[in-house]
């Protein structure tokens, strides 16, 4: 490890002075941009173009394929909003981006860039810092443009992220090209001002509070052009719309052809969070959120347009970590004012080279189980869960998933289509007929489920479910090792041995996934 | 009359401190306070009280109708 890309900062010393020793430290590739270009594989993913696969493929909510292996963070620096939500309560947290009933720690540019100093250290598939609110980071420009400035001098390996509502978005375009600034998420629910108003009751804009169909076409408007603006610029949009059923529900589909007109890359659908408790006006109002099967069928049918993001996990907005876990807990501001940080460019490097093979790999286990895969012609098509903890590998006991990844294979391969959340069922080694029960009924539509280990109670519950626990592939990557297992599963069926029936996607499951969402 | 803020219901966002052109909002642990003497209701600069225009609870930034009405410059 070279110790000339070491440096301790001490937390209790002069930021300022720090600040200077890290900004004159340039390591090798610190160039901000092209970090990563170096040390990252040549495979590409098929239909992507090289230079927007190097854009996304460390991003985990750009690339599904990259959430296994990469980690994002939020910095909550921009507590002020210019508009209002129906979905949204901001006596607590901003719904959109973040999970209701928790408030935030706010944090000053200069505490967020301590902050990613400090998870970046001990987390080193952190690969994105991004600005999601609590309220809207272009309501808040100064705080976070301040925020990205800092980073890009402090790490400027790390990717930055923006999400925001788009009000602002047409006044800033330059400074986010400028910063640096590669990816940005934009929320647009509408581009029909009448829907609008149900969904966003005023915004402030131009010194005004607006309200109604008026401030809908005005915030419409301005997002779009926003969204355009930015893709001439070539910063990668990805577009979020919160699906609300009987407002927005058969609409989105507009909006994924309006979204796609104007270069958004991404599309992420996702379903409204509204219990009463939250306090929201939907919430108050007992406005449903779809069930998980409404929020499939629309995004199958935005599908044909473009790219749907599947594995959003609707993240608060100060979330640390890969997808799906938040280790924000360990990272106040009260702990990390106590840590001796050490920001070390280097062994982050080494670290992901390691990733990077590994990905590699995936890949190559990925071509060669299709390869095999080619030989067979069927119409089958199944469903399978994976417990996983990252790396794109078969690595989690079944007990310890809080969560199964699905996938869907067919003779083109494996794709992945969602996650379903579950309580894990032995935390404490003593697995309870219930958790286990919600287990099962979370994936009754799986034909098998792959994990690095399993109880023997367990397995032979899923045995009379119907669902195969397949244990022999633990440790090895999702993708090749499912692929075969198909494979083998085609190759049954063709010989008489085993008869295929399809499984239903049972109610059970619609409940697993939109109770924890 | 200065605008005054509700303690009770700000919700701290801060939105309408970087709004008022006399610089007149601060945060005091947590919470937005105005300061009296600069609040001048935006008179001369817009035509709604940007606090209340832009601040997300209703009734929170209200004229505090103890204080006297702020004598505009002549
Ligand atoms: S909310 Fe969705 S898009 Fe945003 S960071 Fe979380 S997973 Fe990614
Ligand atoms: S009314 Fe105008 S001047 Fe007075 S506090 Fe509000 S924003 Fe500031
Ligand atoms: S806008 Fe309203 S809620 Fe927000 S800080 Fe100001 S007074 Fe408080």
């Amino acid at each position: 490890m070279s110790t000339s890309a070491q440096h301790q900062v001490s937390c209790g010393g002069d930021i300022s002075e720090t600040l200077q020793v890290m900004a004159t430290h340039k390591g090798c590739g610190t160039i901000g941009g092209s970090g990563k270009a170096s040390c990252g594989s040549q495979a590409g993913i098929a239909n992507l173009p090289i230079e927007i696969w190097e854009k996304v493929k460390n991003h985990p909510c750009y690339s599904q394929e990259a959430h296994h292996h990469y980690a994002r963070m939020h910095v909550a620096v921009a507590p002020a909003c210019n508009i209002q939500c129906n979905y949204c309560n901001r006596k607590y947290d901003c719904a959109n981006e973040s999970r209701p009933g928790i408030v935030s720690e706010k944090l000053t540019p200069m505490q967020a860039a301590k902050k990613v100093l400090a998870v970046a250290s001990a987390i080193p598939q952190m690969s994105v810092v991004g600005v999601a609110g609590p309220g809207d980071p272009l309501a808040n420009p100064e705080k976070t443009f301040r925020t990205f400035e800092l980073v890009n001098r402090l790490a400027p390996d790390l990717k930055l992220c923006l999400s925001t509502n788009g009000l602002a978005l047409p006044d800033h375009v330059d400074t986010i090209a400028r910063l640096k600034v590669d990816h940005v998420t934009i929320t647009i629910n509408m581009i029909d001002p009448e829907i609008g108003a149900k969904i966003h009751p005023w915004i402030f804009y131009d010194h005004k509070r607006c309200t109604g169909i008026e401030a809908a076409r005005i915030l419409s408007n301005r997002q779009l052009q926003g969204l355009e603006m930015l893709t001439a610029r070539g910063v990668l949009c990805k577009v979020n719309s919160v699906m609300i059923p009987g407002i927005n529900d058969q609409h989105l589909v507009e909006v994924n052809k309006a979204v796609k007109s104007r270069g958004a890359f991404l599309h992420n659908v996702m379903p409204l969070i509204s219990s009463p408790e939250h306090g929201t006006v939907f919430g108050l109002r007992g406005q449903r959120g779809p069930t998980a099967q409404e929020v499939t069928a629309l995004q199958d049918s935005c599908e044909s347009e473009m790219n749907m993001m599947r594995h959003c996990r609707q993240c608060r907005a100060d979330a640390v970590g890969l997808l799906g876990e938040d280790r924000g807990a360990e990272f106040t501001m009260e702990k990390i004012m106590a840590m001796d940080i050490k920001y070390d460019e280097q062994a982050r490097k080494e670290y992901q080279a390691k990733v990077e093979k590994a990905r590699t790999a995936n890949l190559v286990a990925k071509q060669e189980a299709l390869a095999r895969l080619a030989s067979a012609s069927s119409k089958i098509k199944v469903l399978v869960a994976v417990a996983t903890k990252a790396s794109g590998l078969i690595n989690q006991h079944f007990g310890h998933a809080k969560e199964f990844q699905v996938y869907e294979l067919s003779t083109s391969g494996a794709k992945y289509v969602g996650h379903r959340a579950i309580h894990s069922y032995c935390q404490d080694g003593h697995g309870e007929d219930s958790k286990l029960e919600i287990a099962i009924g979370a994936i009754k539509d799986c034909h098998a489920i792959f994990v690095s280990k399993i109880g023997g109670c367990p397995k032979a519950e899923l045995i009379k479910a119907g669902i195969e626990p397949v244990d022999r592939y633990a440790y090895e990557f999702i993708d090749g090792s499912v692929t075969a297992w198909f494979k083998l599963y085609l190759d049954k069926v063709n010989e008489g041995k085993i008869n295929h029936v399809e499984r239903v996607n049972a109610a059970a499951c619609s409940n697993a996934l939109t109770s924890a969402a | 009359m200065p605008f005054k803020i509700i303690a009770s219901q700000c919700t701290g966002c801060s939105a309408c401190e970087t709004q008022c052109p006399n610089l007149a909002i601060s945060e005091r642990a947590g919470v937005f306070l105005i300061d009296p003497e600069k609040c001048t209701e935006c008179a001369g600069y817009f035509d709604e009280p940007q606090c209340v225009a832009v601040c997300p609870v209703d009734n929170t930034c209200v004229l505090d109708a103890a204080l006297p009405r702020h004598q505009e410059p002549a």
